[in-house]
């Protein structure tokens, strides 16, 4: 078997080779030599990234879910085993994430049994154990269909009202909790950010995340994958990010004046600019863009607006785990580069294995599988998805 | 009763004594360049600070509701009832938690071990248990640092505030701030210039109350919420049903 060294699979090797040589450094060496995190600055790029931002760009699994399986909005269909595999992908890799993170990882059972029910911490690492598992049986259809075995899909589905509702549920807890795991640093994180509400606007934004990466990895996967892409769909899917870009915009904005902010938002600072740069992504731009009907009616315009707010909500999430740190530490944090090189291993990683996926599981609808992989004869796992250059997003 | 310690930095003349007596009873090196960090690390417990001829230590503050022992996911640390605030290094799993909760910044890291663990003070738990004072405590040739029952010592430093107004800014440093701790500081300057935290911005509130608004409200969320989600599922897959038999219904009756 011949495999061809194309643009892209030179790019994830190198991307995997450099990956490798960092986690050679973060285990033989520590997290000292792997990482720029000092006693000041505890909590750096992988916590920032890795946990906050691959938790909220997982989100598209139990909006989907909802919005198909609870609220039985048949439309949406199609997009739903995608969301739920990128989702159980997320999770997977968060928690290969949390290894490098995690001090004393092989430690990591200790969550089972020295509880402490006070902790956010723990919540979240116990919805995140309990929804991962859930996200792997609702993963596990595909597999089933594949291998043709009929009464395990059965079995599935008598559960599957449970798995759905214990989905949501444990999402709504663990998408709010990371929020809520800053609200005991009032003193330390920068008051742009530091908000009460913090727990419901990493909700809120988790949703809108959902909608525009489910609008974000179609548009890719079908680009990739030379399939049609229904734009019914996007165009659905697209107005619901708009209504929710909207609500989140008028909580932020209406807890900035609650907190007599206003004015302090405007006026140039340090912090500012990063707020700016935030709400831009998140809001500003992306509302504008879909304000427009002709933007919401091409795939185009949607996947153009998706991305740009997903940009803005990783821009939040680092603002809050980073920049609003900055002022209360007294200096800056650059991560180094051996720990952006493991996290873009992981999310390599993530596209490899979304790749693999949809070459072998009945992921998208209609696909004929046995014909398209007879028609292209690649090994897969060499069949770097060319999306990989958002690898770094 | 739980016991605190006073630090009286007027009293201070910066030998460092407790310095090097803290390093003997937690096993850690002390020389020279190791007396001369002004900062409290992995491998320093407590630093005594000099700014011109005023002094200053630093050292945990044994909250009362500490913060680490409230975020800590595996609950590897926790207020001993004599006051203490101790870490169980077999628990903890390395999360950092501790260290970015502590308004004081207390909890410091091993970034250079491969097992690495969270090192603070902890108020010498063995010595306290046994009835003796801290290390630190029973060095100090001056009494700046004194240990005894809580209570007792923040009478003492109200009495010295009375009759020295003249010596003090007049507060004693730990008593309110985030609902109290069992470290007291009393000086001749704001402790703020010394790199502690201002009172009126880490305020009285202890601060695992900020997580307890929001996490008491679990155990209820989860049920109602539930019973919301299942509420809807079973609606809405209901009027699917019903749909579906009146299509079916329609369909039987124009055949018909």
């Amino acid at each position: 078997m011949k495999i061809k060294l194309t643009f892209w699979r030179v790019v994830f090797l190198v991307i995997m080779a450099l990956g490798l040589y960092s986690t050679y450094v973060r285990y033989l060496h520590g997290l000292g030599a792997v990482s720029n995190m000092t006693d000041q600055f505890p909590w750096g790029f992988w916590i920032g990234f890795d946990c906050l931002c691959g938790v909220m760009l997982a989100a598209g699994g139990f909006c989907m879910v909802g919005a198909v399986y609870l609220f039985n909005v048949e439309s949406l269909h199609s997009v739903v085993r995608p969301a739920v595999l990128t989702a159980f992908l997320g999770y997977l890799l968060f928690t290969v994430g949390l290894l490098f993170d995690l001090g004393r990882p092989w430690f990591i059972w200790h969550q089972l049994i020295y509880m402490n029910p006070h902790s956010v911490m723990f919540e979240v690492g116990f919805c995140v154990m309990t929804y991962t598992t859930v996200l792997f049986f609702e993963f596990l259809p595909n597999v089933f269909e594949r291998l043709n075995l009929k009464t395990p899909i059965k079995w599935i589905h008598k559960i599957y009202p449970v798995l759905i509702v214990l989905g949501i549920l444990l999402s709504t807890l663990h998408q709010s909790s990371l929020g809520s795991l800053y609200l005991i640093m009032p003193s330390k994180l920068h008051p742009f950010w530091y908000s009460p509400a913090l727990p419901f606007f990493f909700f809120g934004s988790a949703v809108a995340v959902g909608l525009a990466m489910t609008i974000f990895e179609s548009t890719q996967s079908a680009k990739a994958l030379g399939r049609h892409l229904e734009l019914s769909v996007l165009v659905r899917l697209g107005g619901a990010l708009l209504i929710a870009l909207w609500v989140n915009a008028l909580l932020r904005f209406e807890d900035f004046f609650h907190r007599g902010l206003v004015r302090q938002i405007i006026q140039p600072s340090y912090e500012a600019y990063f707020l700016w740069l935030e709400l831009a992504l998140s809001f500003l731009i992306p509302i504008t863009l879909l304000s427009f009907k002709k933007v919401r009616l091409s795939p185009n315009g949607l996947y153009l607006a998706s991305v740009i707010s997903l940009f803005g909500f990783i821009t939040n999430r680092l603002n809050v785990s980073l920049i609003g740190f900055e002022t209360y530490v007294g200096h800056h944090y650059v991560p180094k580069w051996t720990e952006f090189s493991v996290t873009l291993m992981i999310v390599a990683m993530g596209f490899a294995l979304f790749r693999v996926a949809v070459q072998y599981l009945p992921i998208f609808p209609n696909d004929d599988l046995a014909v398209r992989r007879v028609s292209n004869g690649h090994s897969p796992v060499a069949l770097t998805a060319p999306v990989l250059g958002h690898a770094g997003d | 009763m739980g016991k605190a310690l006073l630090y009286d930095a007027t009293l201070c003349i910066g030998c460092k004594q407790c310095e090097q007596a803290c390093a003997t009873q937690n096993n850690l090196p002390y020389n020279d360049s190791i007396a001369a960090e002004e900062v409290p690390s992995a491998h320093k417990f407590t630093a005594v600070l000099t700014h011109g001829d005023k002094f200053m230590r630093r050292l945990c503050m044994h909250c009362e509701n500490p913060a680490c022992a409230s975020v800590c996911p595996v609950g590897a640390f926790h207020k001993t009832k004599e006051g203490p605030v101790v870490y169980d290094v077999w628990k903890c799993i390395g999360c950092r938690y501790c260290m970015a909760a502590c308004p004081f910044s207390t909890p410091k890291y091993e970034w250079g071990s491969l097992n690495p663990r969270v090192r603070k003070c902890v108020m010498c738990p063995d010595r306290v248990s046994a009835g003796k004072q801290t290390a630190c405590a029973e060095i100090c040739p001056t009494g700046a640092t004194k240990f005894g029952e809580r209570d007792d010592l923040i009478r003492e430093a109200q009495d010295r505030l009375r009759q020295n107004p003249s010596a003090y800014v007049p507060r004693i440093y730990g008593v309110h701030e985030i609902g109290g701790t069992s470290v007291f500081i009393l000086a001749s300057v704001n402790v703020e210039e010394f790199g502690y935290p201002a009172s009126a911005k880490i305020g009285e509130t202890p601060l695992p109350e900020y997580t307890g608004r929001v996490m008491e409200r679990i155990p209820d969320f989860i049920p109602v919420w539930s019973l919301v989600l299942g509420g809807i599922y079973w609606i809405s897959h209901r009027r699917a049903e019903v749909a579906a038999a009146e299509a079916e219904e329609k369909k039987n009756g124009s055949a018909r």
